[in-house]
């Protein structure tokens, strides 16, 4: 199976980032950052501790926004939507661009209600609830493990159910787009693995962008790559972007080089 | 080598037992006045206890008769009190922990809330009688003991929510708000569920508190020997704590008796109003759980 095989040329932008530079205070963390997110396609953002991946990927869907002294310039853009646009809704925002978290955060909550949070805060009707907590766990890959339980607590489930369900939850409001957090890092291999193959069933419906430091998942999960890199003065820049196999195979930076075949980060 | 490991196992075996046995120790220096206390009461006051004692008005200056109008007083003032603090407290508490910028005025005013809660309760007394009484006119009333207390229970109340507000893991916040829920959404759903029963902790404390006050409502209303219930938020009332301080210091060759049965009453009035907010505390939990 070549995952990487999805013709990224052809894909239309689904999010871009233009000249982007985001402050903390006086501190720059994220220094011209230009970069396109092709639809329907797995983006991994890779690079070292602290060069600003995760505070890229939350300025898609505005949880920047929560930082106290957080400042951003440039564009970004979902489809032709400028989202940092003063007009912009964020709760409109977020429920085009969903999340799933480095930790599995399911709410302390049945399973069934924390799949239903998020339409029922928008006012789904109450009989359409089952069928969309079905539906979510399973695209989710989670129904089969959970149909007979749907009311014991989430936090009951295993690290890696749990953050199915937090994948089903994210599913659940119908987004277009979903950003993933080091989604893996708190679990086991085989979780791991079952969460990297429901992104390939997922990647058909929709555009995802995952940071991750793990390298190999990046390989084999990701069609495109970028990789991100911290200057003396802190600030994260983008080294290198392109096809995933492309820059795992023939990187053009030195510093891409070093970090992927781990000489150092 | 031997020999000294088994000198050194020998040694824990000696400080561990000595270790839980002070710590025992102390732990029974602070539950046994509390112990001593309520049994102590218990003895000497349960021969007054009867059915007329707790439902009938008081004669002869509380010497014979009943305490009904004094429980039922000091019921009034629990439950205005928690109905006035609990709300505003547990408002202004998610004001300041979750809308509030982190600035310099916020931070006055946190520290105003914890030095509101050292003040002497007689100044909230007296502040009772300038404010409430006589500037707005509400009179010595039961409303005017009620919003006294209120604002005494409310810097405890203010405290106490803000721990369990700040004590809600970020996480839970900001996955709700990632899926799309408004600010108000995340607290009224998430937030507040789950800090409730801390708020819930603070309430009991602050209206236990309450109940057992003396000096605040002294002032402002709280009658001397008054054998009738009052009719609305605006008459006279009869108080336990204050009822208890009379009997016990201006009603001379009044019985010892029914001075400790006074005590027990307000000491089982406030037991059986903690252990209903426990029962809802843990219902709170259970739901938390679920």
């Amino acid at each position: 199976m070549n995952v990487n095989s999805t013709a990224t040329a052809n894909n239309k932008i689904k999010m871009c980032a233009r000249s982007v530079n985001v402050f903390y205070g006086t501190m720059q963390a994220l220094r011209d950052i230009t970069l396109d997110i092709p639809d329907r396609t797995i983006t991994a953002i890779i690079g070292p501790s602290g060069c600003g991946k995760s505070t890229f990927l939350r300025l898609f869907n505005r949880m920047n926004d929560l930082i106290i002294n957080a400042r951003v310039e440039g564009d970004i853009k979902l489809d032709d939507m400028a989202i940092y646009a003063g007009s912009v809704d964020v709760v409109d925002l977020r429920r085009r661009v969903g999340m799933v978290f480095q930790k599995p955060n399911p709410f302390p909550m049945s399973i069934f209600d924390n799949v239903a949070y998020g339409p029922q805060r928008q006012g789904v009707q109450k009989n359409e609830l089952p069928d969309i907590v079905e539906n979510s766990l399973k695209q989710a890959a989670l129904w089969d493990e959970v149909k007979d339980k749907l009311h014991q607590s989430g936090l009951s489930l295993s690290g890696g159910q749990q953050q199915r369900l937090c994948i089903a939850r994210a599913l659940a409001v119908e987004p277009e787009v979903i950003l993933m957090d080091e989604p893996c890092s708190a679990l086991d291999p085989i979780a791991t693995l079952k969460i990297e193959d429901l992104m390939r069933e997922l990647v058909k419906d929709y555009t995802i962008i995952i940071v991750t430091h793990n390298m190999q998942q990046a390989a084999r999960v990701s069609d495109v790559s970028a990789f991100f890199w911290m200057e003396p003065d802190r600030a994260g820049v983008l080294v290198e972007y392109g096809p995933t196999p492309q820059m795992f195979s023939r990187p053009k930076d030195k510093r891409t080089e070093g970090y992927i075949t781990g000489r150092f980060g | 080598m031997i020999t000294v490991m088994s000198a050194q196992s020998k040694r824990h075996n000696r400080t561990e037992p000595i270790a839980f046995f002070i710590l025992g120790l102390f732990t029974l220096i602070i539950v046994s006045p509390v112990i001593f206390i309520l049994v102590y009461i218990l003895i000497n006051g349960i021969g007054a206890i009867t059915w007329d004692f707790l439902t009938q008005m008081p004669s002869m200056a509380g010497k014979a008769g009943g305490i009904f109008p004094a429980i039922i007083g000091t019921f009034y003032l629990m439950l205005g009190t928690l109905l006035c603090a609990l709300p505003i407290g547990m408002f202004a508490a998610l004001y300041l922990t979750e809308y509030a910028r982190q600035n310099r005025l916020v931070k006055i005013i946190n520290l105003t809330i914890v030095n509101l809660a050292g003040v002497p309760s007689i100044v909230y007394g007296l502040f009772g009688l300038g404010f409430f009484v006589l500037t707005m006119n509400i009179g010595m009333s039961v409303l005017a003991a009620i919003l006294t207390l209120s604002c005494q229970a409310l810097a405890m109340m203010i405290a106490s929510s803000r721990e369990a507000i700040v004590a809600v893991p970020r996480e839970y916040g900001e996955a709700s708000l990632a899926l799309g829920s408004t600010k108000w959404q995340t607290i009224r759903h998430i937030v507040l569920p789950q800090s409730m029963p801390g708020i819930i902790t603070g309430a009991v404390l602050a209206i236990s508190r309450a109940a057992g006050e003396t000096a605040p409502i002294l002032t402002v209303g709280a009658a001397f020997y008054l054998p009738a219930l009052p009719q609305s938020p605006f008459d006279q009332f009869m108080a336990l704590a204050y009822h208890l301080y009379t009997v016990a210091a201006n009603v001379p060759g009044i019985s010892k008796t029914t001075i400790w049965g006074v005590a027990l009453v307000l000491i089982a009035v406030v037991l059986i109003f903690d252990i209903g907010a426990i029962i809802i505390r843990m219902k709170a939990r259970q739901r938390r759980h679920e």
